[in-house]
């Protein structure tokens, strides 16, 4: 582990027993964030993005769940810290929130008195240090008018407004990592260039290692330093973001970027669905994960399990995938110039399928 | 018989709200539509744009008549349907039909597929007879992509966006000449979306479809639109064909929407000015006065508080604004190729 990073996660590996079956919901993913910078972690339902993370945070600890692998905070692991060792970091050192201000906050309570009781967990003040101290978070947050609202009930907030007030929370303890969780998807989209906006800027200000959770590329697009995309339970690619975007090297990264219409692209530009839909997590097929839906798929990809290795001559980018680097790059090649991935086929000669 | 399929006018819907409870006074009004007026063509695609509470998912089901209007007309297929009472609008439901959001809720769990696809034949009385009913169900199902054989399955043994091709079919059954779909892809995953917006796009030149599509992300209304009406607070601030509109927005709240749209091009975003309107939409219970945008346009002046800006042409499209955007400003704001 270099020193440099604050978070790191490595092999993390969480089943769920279910009446259906076991639910192999991560499959070893490895990821570590620096302090300062902002990882965003990429994936639909299910592709085990909101489970890593929940992991990390001791928030999947259940009879039924087995976890294995490490993630390294500041020398100990988090994943074989007691609960009450684990409850001194969480919402102190390492803070997350999460899609739905709404449930997040409770109802009954100020929000002002919610951030108090935030800030008096982890530190010993008196209530009135602690008041002011919410003041001052909701002021950083902007929020308009923060002495008046500090005694506003949740529902008086509007969607951005209650986003904002858990981000304050968040903040609450000066927090080295934050974990925010499709932290726009609730929200109109002026608000959520707001919260992004004042995500990136926090993180600036207050020198955090942010991971961005999304399912949205746009949305990391633009304020992540790195990208990881994950799928079936495992991260299928990483690369430092405009990397990410010029020269993606998986045919899933591929499809994503193809099956979402753009404002940046030729309206009759065809959308390019990814067929098929996401595996079941419970029996996974065999060989890549992604074979059934891949354009590109040969006989052995359903047999053999491609391992996340790096993109030769390609320092900090890692993909998972069977394909020859060269294949790989034509094929990449054809598409950006428009041919659909049949034709993309058709036109590079792939591996024999032996 | 006109080329519009459906011509609003002045539509006008005021939720009361009232305090009390045996006595209810009425105390103020939500103005979820206020004034607005439009025409849909037949065979075209048109786009409602807008943030949470707009008015937009308002709009539609006024046009369907879901709601009663406060006030202002309604004409669909040259027929004003705007007072026509509950009987007299049966017939007219088999020309216009809904897409849901949520494939999830909008599913009765305990019925089967066929059966749900079915349910507005059985409301209409058509397709009678078990087999003949049967059949129709399976050439609908064929039409969007499901497997006929699930016919007798449930709507839990689909997934979201197969869920979504049931709900398709069941609007599709009655050979509507309009449908409206409410944010149709939002409840659905990024890898999904597509299918079902080019199943959409296909079942419309196919069968020649009127559509109207809501949706809050500008990047699938350019898309999927020919013409996009953008609204604010209850009004339309915005409305043109989607190609002038989207080259040069005219109207800044227009603006300010299409530089919040989150572009996956690192380079781009960056060399492109986000202007997000500051604070939030304010409440529609209370509008600002005149242009209800000038709380939160960066080009505000003393006018836009005192005098409504009329809905005009501005050239390219028709905007409400005193100051549109110029030429450059609009530049700044939009992610394009170009840039």
């Amino acid at each position: 582990m270099s020193p440099s990073q604050l978070l790191q996660i490595d092999d993390l590996r969480v089943d769920f027993a279910t009446e259906d079956g076991v639910v192999h919901a991560v499959r070893g993913v490895s990821l570590e964030v620096e302090a300062g910078r902002m990882l965003g972690v990429v994936g639909e339902s299910g592709s085990g993005k909101s489970v890593s993370m929940l992991t990390v945070m001791g928030l999947t600890r259940a009879e039924n769940a087995t976890i294995g692998g490490t993630a390294t905070f500041e020398g100990k692991d988090l994943l074989s810290l007691s609960n009450d060792e684990l409850r001194r970091i969480r919402g102190n050192d390492i803070a997350m929130i999460f899609q739905d201000p709404l449930s997040s906050l409770h109802p009954f309570y100020k929000v002002g008195a919610q951030l108090v009781e935030a800030i008096r967990t982890h530190n010993d003040v008196s209530k009135r240090a602690a008041r002011s101290r919410a003041v001052e978070l909701l002021k950083l947050v902007g929020i308009p008018d923060p002495e008046g609202r500090v005694d506003a009930y949740p529902h008086e907030f509007s969607g951005g407004m209650r986003q904002r007030a858990m981000i304050a929370m968040a903040l609450a303890n000066d927090p080295k990592v934050l974990i925010a969780d499709e932290p726009t998807t609730a929200l109109d989209v002026t608000v959520q260039a707001q919260i992004l906006d004042l995500i990136a800027r926090l993180q600036r200000e207050l020198e955090m290692a942010v991971v961005l959770i999304t399912h949205d590329l746009g949305v990391v697009a633009e304020h992540a330093d790195e990208i990881a995309v994950m799928y079936a339970g495992q991260v299928i690619e990483r690369a430092p973001t405009d990397v990410m975007f010029k020269a993606p090297e998986h045919p899933y990264t591929w499809g994503l970027l193809q099956s979402i219409p753009r404002l940046d692209r030729p309206r009759d530009e065809p959308l390019v669905p990814i067929p098929g839909r996401p595996p079941s997590l419970i029996a996974l097929p065999g060989g890549c994960s992604f074979h059934p839906r891949c354009p590109y798929v040969r006989d052995r990809h359903r047999r053999v399990d491609p391992k996340l290795e790096q993109v030769p001559g390609q320092n900090g980018h890692l993909v998972r995938c069977l394909l020859d680097t060269q294949v790989r790059r034509d094929l990449w090649g054809e598409l950006r110039r428009g041919r659909l991935p049949e034709d993309a086929r058709n036109r590079v000669k792939l591996e024999d399928s032996a | 018989m006109s080329d519009a399929l459906v011509e609003v006018r002045d539509l006008v819907k005021y939720f009361p709200i009232t305090r009390g409870i045996l006595f209810q006074r009425q105390i103020g009004a939500v103005h979820a539509v206020d004034d607005v007026s439009f025409d849909v063509m037949r065979g075209e695609t048109l786009g409602l744009v807008g943030e949470t509470g707009c008015g937009k998912s308002t709009t539609a089901r006024l046009v369907m008549r879901l709601l009663e209007p406060t006030s202002g007309t309604i004409r669909f297929d040259g027929r004003d349907i705007s007072r026509l009472s509950r009987r007299e609008l049966k017939p007219l439901r088999r020309e216009m039909q809904l897409i849901f959001q949520d494939p999830y809720s909008s599913l009765n769990p305990r019925k089967t597929v066929g059966a749900i696809i079915g349910e507005p034949f059985a409301i209409h009385g058509l397709e009678t007879g078990r087999d003949r009913r049967r059949t129709a169900v399976q050439e609908l199902m064929e039409q969007v992509g499901l497997n006929p054989e699930h016919y007798n399955r449930y709507p839990h043994e689909f997934s979201g966006g197969q869920r979504q091709r049931i709900g398709v079919a069941r609007a599709l059954a009655l050979r509507p000449k309009l449908i409206i779909a409410d944010e149709p892809v939002s409840a659905l995953d990024v890898s999904i979306q597509a299918q079902i917006l080019n199943l959409l796009r296909r079942l419309q030149q196919e069968l020649g479809l009127t559509l109207i599509l809501i949706a809050h992300d500008l990047s699938v209304v350019r898309h999927m639109c020919d013409r996009i009406a953008v609204m604010y607070l209850g009004k339309i601030v915005e409305l043109g064909d989607n190609e002038p509109l989207y080259d040069h927005p005219r109207h800044p709240y227009t603006g300010a929407l299409m530089s919040a749209v989150p572009v996956p091009d690192p380079a781009l975003a960056s060399a492109r000015r986000r202007e997000v309107p500051p604070g939030d939409v304010p409440s529609p219970t209370n509008p600002p006065s005149a242009c209800r945008f000038h709380p939160r346009c960066p080009k505000a002046q003393q006018i836009c508080s005192e005098v409504e800006p009329l809905l005009e042409s501005k050239g390219n499209t028709i905007a409400a604004c005193h100051f549109p955007l110029t030429r450059e400003e609009a530049s700044e704001l939009v992610a394009t190729t170009a840039a």
